[in-house]
């Protein structure tokens, strides 16, 4: 009797030994956890615009795909009534409480949802912020290089015109960090091309209606504008006010959206009109929703993650047009493989740098 | 005779026992929080409590500075100009310089009894004159802040993120509010007093008071509400901009009307009040949790308030019938 039990009592401990070493080696596996129970919603700003709603549209397509396949649960989308930093602030608490492992967002207001932010991190909430990203450290942040959007604006000039010329620039919305970013872009470059000069600069909100009134404003103070830079949104309304004054039609750089293309598709018929397409894609958005994915599924992910620029040239401008619905955006959407692409060139570059700096 | 003492009897305990006033709101507001409770469990935690309500502290102390104004038979349509104009200055001046902010904030307040004052004094319409003041506070906040942005002073920020044991900050705050400003609006002479300017300002005044004095202090006291509301909106939200508080207008309205409060004598309750903002945010959360659109959110709160007053007006009837037997049965 007393040895029956001495022995189911080892063999208790050695089960109990057994347990916890398979405990232990399950645990030693590398970090690779599933993401089919994963919730991920996004939280967005607004939805008033051609970006944004072709930016949703893509949300909603590279999701729900994902959603069937079951590599997450559910990709949720969350727009606000009115664009109000107060609203998405209690929005994105509300989708804390809902229980979603990811929120990711575009941002109503950079600084004032970092509370609410906070909140989300503290209760172990992955946070994503793309397009309108928030400074709060503990988020993610997938940002276009504005910078460089500006800087290639110039170079295309400088190509354009090697004997030099004259330059109009269109800023977008004021106080934003994307018309500030842009426009540095643009004066770094220029300092480069003392042949370029830049002869006025007027405020297009990124509308097409307040550039075309802005640019027939200042036209006829000034000189023979060769060329004009902008920040996307404003090429049409620039091009409507250069028709109606009796100037020669410049240079105008040009973004995604449908109308513009379409413009220059019909110039080029006409009279073999050259110039470039630069924008920010609004398949930004797939970008946010992997990367978040990628962290749910314990990726080591940089916290700063730059996406490439749109860029559409002459050649593929028609078979770009036939794509894009009318009064939507030129778009590229980002695949699972395309991001897990773009993580790891940024992981080398930090290393990189780091390594740079350790020298 | 029997019959009678029965009665009044039982209208004494009615009255002993929670007035509809404050009831309504309490109902309303429970009827939310159970609904909200039963979609979404975690609300019904720690955590999810101060989730749920750490953004309406700022739109409660507003609510009670509207409270203060409609006590006096008058309406405030600059609250959020001005909860936002405070914000942007605790947002930039108050980090910056924290003996000039302070300083600020006080002649803010001073201003707001100033306007007070000048409204009785002169006879004009508050709505008017209220609504002019919302373009200066407006136009202040963006001289000082020109575009969103600022920070709030790290005292501000914790103070709003503190966690006491137990009771989350959100309730705890909720029921400072709802406590501090029942203390000083009902059961305070002085309270008394303001309360009687909405009701007859005549016989205030025969009674010896300085009626312009006291409109003074009632939008003074409604002017510090205002400036702990931008205060607190800082701590929540870390930045500020011109029209953060935009909204709070029509919320402070709707929230002291849906806690009881009316346009007209003077008859208010700061509790009801309370219960009203946490009310309407709730409705919104409610909402989200139901997965109705945004779109229809604004719409369903209303549709929440309307209900609200709807029962109100039933319970203000059954009200008058049960005086009417008492009337009755004396005679």
């Amino acid at each position: 009797m007393a040895l029956t039990r001495a022995l189911s009592r080892t063999l208790h401990i050695t089960a109990l030994g057994i347990a916890t070493l398979v405990i232990a080696t399950v645990s030693a596996v590398p970090a690779y956890s599933d993401t089919s129970d994963k919730r991920i919603a996004l939280s967005n700003n607004y939805a008033g615009n051609a970006w944004r709603q072709e930016m949703l549209s893509a949300w909603r397509t590279q999701t729900s795909r994902a959603v069937k396949i079951g590599t997450v649960a559910a990709a949720d989308a969350f727009t606000i009534g009115e664009n109000r930093p107060t609203d998405q602030a209690a929005q994105i608490q509300n989708l804390i409480l809902q229980g979603y492992d990811a929120i990711v967002i575009d941002a109503a207001s950079t600084t004032a949802l970092n509370g609410a932010v906070q909140e989300a991190c503290d209760a172990g909430v992955v946070v994503v912020s793309f397009d309108g990203i928030v400074t709060a450290p503990c988020a993610w942040k997938v940002v276009n290089d504005f910078r460089q959007w500006g800087r290639e604006e110039v170079e295309y000039m400088a190509k354009r015109f090697p004997e030099g010329a004259n330059l109009l620039e269109v800023r977008g919305l004021p106080g934003t960090f994307v018309d500030d970013d842009l426009h540095q872009g643009i004066v770094d470059e220029l300092k480069k091309h003392p042949q370029l000069h830049l002869v006025s600069s007027v405020e297009g909100d990124w509308a097409q209606d307040v550039t075309q009134q802005a640019v027939a404003g200042v036209l006829p103070s000034l000189p023979k504008i060769d060329g004009v830079l902008n920040q996307g949104g404003e090429a049409y309304g620039a091009a409507q006010a250069f028709r109606a004054s009796d100037r020669k039609m410049p240079v105008i750089i040009l973004s995604n959206a449908q109308d513009e293309l379409a413009w220059w598709a019909q110039q080029d018929r006409d009279n073999g009109y050259q110039s470039i397409s630069i924008s920010n894609a609004p398949g930004i958005a797939t970008v946010a929703f992997w990367v978040a994915q990628q962290i749910l599924d314990g990726k080591e992910v940089p916290k700063r993650l730059t996406v490439p620029l749109l860029h559409i040239r002459q050649q593929d401008l028609d078979s770009v047009l036939a794509k894009t619905p009318k009064g939507s955006v030129a778009d590229q959407i980002f695949s699972q493989a395309d991001v897990e692409k773009l993580i790891a060139a940024a992981r080398d570059k930090a290393v990189q740098r780091s390594q740079e700096a350790s020298q | 005779m029997n019959k009678q003492l029965a009665i009044n009897k039982r209208l004494a305990m009615k009255k002993r026992w929670v007035s509809p006033r404050i009831l309504l709101p309490l109902v309303s507001f429970s009827v939310l929080l159970i609904a909200t409770f039963a979609l979404q469990e975690r609300a019904m935690s720690y955590l999810g409590l101060n989730l749920l309500f750490n953004l309406t502290v700022p739109i409660a102390l507003a609510t009670i500075g509207q409270l203060l104004v409609i006590m006096v038979n008058d309406i405030d349509l600059s609250v959020g100009a001005f909860v936002s104009l405070v914000a942007c200055i605790a947002a930039t001046v108050l980090v910056q310089h924290p003996w000039l902010g302070c300083l600020i904030l006080a002649a803010l307040v001073l201003a707001y009894a100033v306007i007070g004052a000048l409204i009785h004094k002169l006879r004009l319409p508050a709505i008017v004159v209220t609504l002019g003041m919302s373009f200066i506070w407006d136009g202040l906040a963006l001289l000082i802040l020109p575009a969103p942005g600022g920070t709030a002073p790290t005292w501000l920020r914790a103070l709003m993120t503190v966690k006491p044991p137990l009771v989350p900050m959100a309730v705890a705050a909720a029921v400072l509010i709802g406590l501090a400003s029942h203390l000083l609006i009902i059961r305070s002479g002085i309270g008394t007093v303001l309360r009687g300017l909405g009701g007859n300002v005549r016989s205030v005044t025969r009674a010896g008071w300085n009626d312009t004095l006291l409109f003074a202090l009632a939008y003074g006291l409604a002017g510090l509400f205002g400036v702990l509301a931008g205060l607190t909106l800082v701590g929540l939200y870390t930045s500020a901009g011109a029209n953060v508080a935009s909204s709070y207008t029509l919320l402070t309205i709707a929230g002291v009307i849906l806690g009881g409060g009316e346009f007209v004598g003077g008859k208010v309750s700061p509790i009801g009040a309370v219960l009203g903002a946490l009310t309407l945010s709730l409705a919104g959360s409610l909402l989200a949790f139901m997965h109705l659109s945004p779109d229809w959110q604004i719409g369903a709160q209303g549709a929440v308030l309307i209900a609200v007053l709807a029962a109100r007006l039933l319970f203000n009837r059954h009200g008058a019938s049960s005086n009417a037997i008492a009337q009755e049965a004396t005679a």
